[in-house]
């Protein structure tokens, strides 16, 4: 079997795989963020919360209400969407004034009340969640053993990531989104209601977590802790991108679960630190992150 | 000061005094036997430990009825979050400013191995559940610290024998990267190779890591039979649920989860998890008396069963109590020495006693996972293929390399 650097080729494959699949949830994650701080200019540390919201919303419906994974892949996204909206109403709103440390404290608090209520409640060893029936086995790729799940998780993330990207930049409704940020008063006075505008962005956003949240369910444990572990990386991947770049946020996601995915062959140890070794080298180098414009 | 106040002041301090004969004689310190519940409170070893503990320490000062003995217990908690430093400086503040006498539980053994230290230095008590390194007893032990519910070595020779013994002779290790995971590893693989197998290779992951898959590539590229996981809590839970994901029993390999709580079998599931065998030493469906504080435990922690590293904080902090009253003195050291001295004997463990060394010896039991149509009701997890003898089920004295012992 040929090999490169020491390792059977066929397993480096395996791995480029892996890490594409990890990199999809990193850019799922990433581009909500990505879509809430372009937007709305928020850094939204609730972000892992909300992917647990999704996550355990998709086990309520399934074990307190018979409701599968598919339609879970919609009401929790939704469910958890109108929380948002909720909070970006009552919370959030009062804040655009000021500086973005209140927003980002704001965010950090509410997500410690949210996992330490559902800590509180549901302990922290998870609870189980099966993988639909339409998606349980795999296939054999030669290199390695593909679950059909992981093939769907890559797909959805990618068909989400890219509808994001084409809605924000390419459409009208894009265009009025990406114009409120610039100059809202300017907005307004065209006759588009800018704040309902901003609290549906903040929603959307939101909802995307809990999408990500929804699909992790059947891999990971749906714990109250699963999005706290997660949302650091997430941040990295972010700042690295580019802070609200659409684009940035999905290519340094799926980039970097490629790299980590790596580190975990050539060196395991470091696989948990290879992002921020490369969040701390990027912002030496190009301080607005890869994708990010200067402002 | 008002007369009303002063004699009221003057009550009170006449009445702590009687009710508190131990106080009396002057032997315990301040007057308090204070106990401190050091856990993981709030991440992936939690419901290992952490608030449960905190219930089967206060359920053990309840039915030793130290109350009625006029002993004066008060129970302290707090959260070490898996960090060395953060457990050692919160040890440090309970000892001395707090004037805790006995820090018991601390899962985590990088963690443990810290406070074992710290408790020693201030000749204060440590009574250790969650936490596993065999080390605690071998070359890291401690004249103050009791290694109560089970160790690695424990573990490894249980769970390790009974597997290489059925035909799993090859083995690749998933072990957690800290001092824990590697004295797992290092067990287990003494007891491969002594039972004739081999070790074909070794991935180490970080504590707390989400995703396994890429190392269970790595471990099903290397042909092994069995996959040994070295690791615990949610880390385990993730490695089980993704090796099924992937088709890794299906496909001719073999799990063995080298430390499997039963809250990690209640979090994935009897679908995911029947069939897995390893090592506890208590399970609520022992006998009526484990029955019994299961029944009254649950209630407590949000319906949740006692693991055996709860239960072993009950029994520990039973026998600390007796020790206290036997020796009347709450100075870490002598009541450690009694506690080695007398024999142990409480509802959950049976009879045992406590080595020179610091190892509390029990049996301990070999369980296989039901299948979900054999499980009558909750918790109900686990049948008992069988029973290691408490003489054979922990690391001979002479081998741990402690010089306590002579």
């Amino acid at each position: 079997m040929p090999e490169i650097f020491g390792i059977p080729s066929a397993a480096l494959f395996g791995q480029l795989l892996i890490g594409l699949i990890n990199g999809s949830f990193y850019a799922l994650l990433s581009l909500g963020l990505a879509v809430i701080f372009g937007l709305l200019n928020i850094i939204n540390f609730t972000h892992g919360a909300q992917y647990m919201l999704g996550a355990f919303c998709a086990y309520f419906l399934l074990s307190r209400l018979g409701v599968g994974y598919w339609w879970s892949l919609l009401i929790a996204p939704l469910a958890v969407g109108a929380f948002g909206v909720l909070v970006e109403r009552t919370m959030l709103k009062p804040l655009y004034k000021l500086d973005h440390l209140y927003g980002l404290l704001l965010t950090f608090g509410l997500a410690l009340v949210i996992q330490g209520l559902f800590r509180n409640e549901f302990g922290s060893s998870g609870l189980p969640y099966p993988i639909a029936k339409e998606l349980t086995g795999g296939h054999n790729l030669g290199f390695m053993f593909l679950p059909n799940y992981r093939a769907w998780v890559i797909v959805a993330s990618l068909v989400t990531c890219v509808a994001t990207w084409f809605v924000i930049e390419r459409t009208r409704l894009g265009s009025y989104l990406r114009a409120a940020t610039e100059n809202p008063a300017l907005v307004q006075a065209f006759g588009i209601n800018v704040p309902r505008m901003i609290t549906l962005t903040y929603g959307f956003g939101v909802a995307l977590a809990a999408l990500a949240g929804v699909m992790a369910a059947p891999i990971y444990q749906v714990s109250p802790q699963m999005g706290a572990d997660l949302i650091i990386v997430v941040f990295a991947v972010v700042v690295i991108g580019g802070m609200g770049s659409i684009m940035g946020s999905i290519v340094t996601g799926f980039g970097l679960g490629v790299i980590e995915g790596l580190t975990k062959v050539f060196y395991p140890e470091a696989s948990n630190t290879v992002i921020f070794i490369i969040m701390a080298i990027v912002l030496l180098i190009k301080p607005a992150g890869l994708f990010g414009a200067q402002r | 000061m008002s007369a009303v106040s002063k004699l009221s002041a003057a009550m009170g301090l006449a009445l702590a005094a009687m009710g508190a004969p131990l106080v009396a004689n002057g032997q315990v310190s301040d007057g308090v036997i204070k106990i401190g519940v050091l856990s993981d409170m709030s991440s992936l070893y939690a419901d290992i430990g952490g608030p449960g503990s905190v219930v089967a320490a206060r359920m053990a000062v309840e039915d030793y009825g130290a109350a009625k003995k006029g002993m004066k217990v008060e129970i302290v908690s707090a959260d070490h979050q898996n960090k060395p430093d953060v457990g050692s400086a919160i040890a440090r503040q309970w000892y001395d400013v707090d004037k805790v006498d006995v820090i018991v539980d601390v899962p985590t053994s990088s963690v443990a191995l810290a406070v074992s230290e710290v408790t020693k230095q201030k000749g204060k008590a440590f009574l250790v559940s969650g936490a596993a390194s065999s080390d605690l007893t071998g070359k890291a032990c401690s004249p103050n610290t009791v290694h109560w519910t089970y160790d690695t070595w424990m573990l490894a020779n249980g769970t390790g024998s009974a597997i290489v013994k059925s035909g799993g002779n090859t083995w690749f290790f998933i072990t957690a990267d800290y001092a824990f995971g590697h004295a797992l590893e290092r067990d287990t693989e003494q007891v491969v190779l002594k039972n004739g197998g081999k070790v074909l290779g070794k991935v180490r992951h970080p504590l707390n890591a989400q995703d396994f898959s890429s190392f269970l590539l790595q471990a099903q590229s290397s042909k092994a039979k069995i996959i040994g996981l070295a690791n615990a809590g949610g880390d385990t839970i993730n490695s089980i649920k993704q090796a099924a994901e992937f088709g890794i029993v299906e496909r001719g390999q073999n799990l063995a989860g080298m430390l499997v709580f039963i809250s990690d079998v209640h979090g994935l599931g009897l679908t995911t998890a029947q069939g897995l065998i390893f090592t506890e030493t208590f399970y609520w469906d022992l006998n009526d008396q484990t029955r019994a504080f299961a029944k009254r435990f649950a209630p407590q922690n949000n319906n949740k069963y006692p693991t055996m590293v709860q239960a072993g904080v009950y029994s520990a902090v039973l026998h600390y109590l007796k020790a206290v009253e036997a020796g009347k003195t709450d100075d870490g050291t002598k009541v450690v020495a009694k506690m080695k001295e007398m024999p142990t004997d409480d509802p959950l463990f049976g009879k045992g006693r406590i080595r020179a060394d610091g190892r509390k010896l029990h049996p301990a039991y070999l369980v296989e996972v039901k299948k979900p149509v054999e499980s009558k009701g909750p918790y109900d997890y686990y049948k008992i293929r069988s029973q290691i003898p408490a003489d054979q089920a922990f690391r001979p004295e002479k081998e741990g390399g402690c010089s306590l012992v002579k």
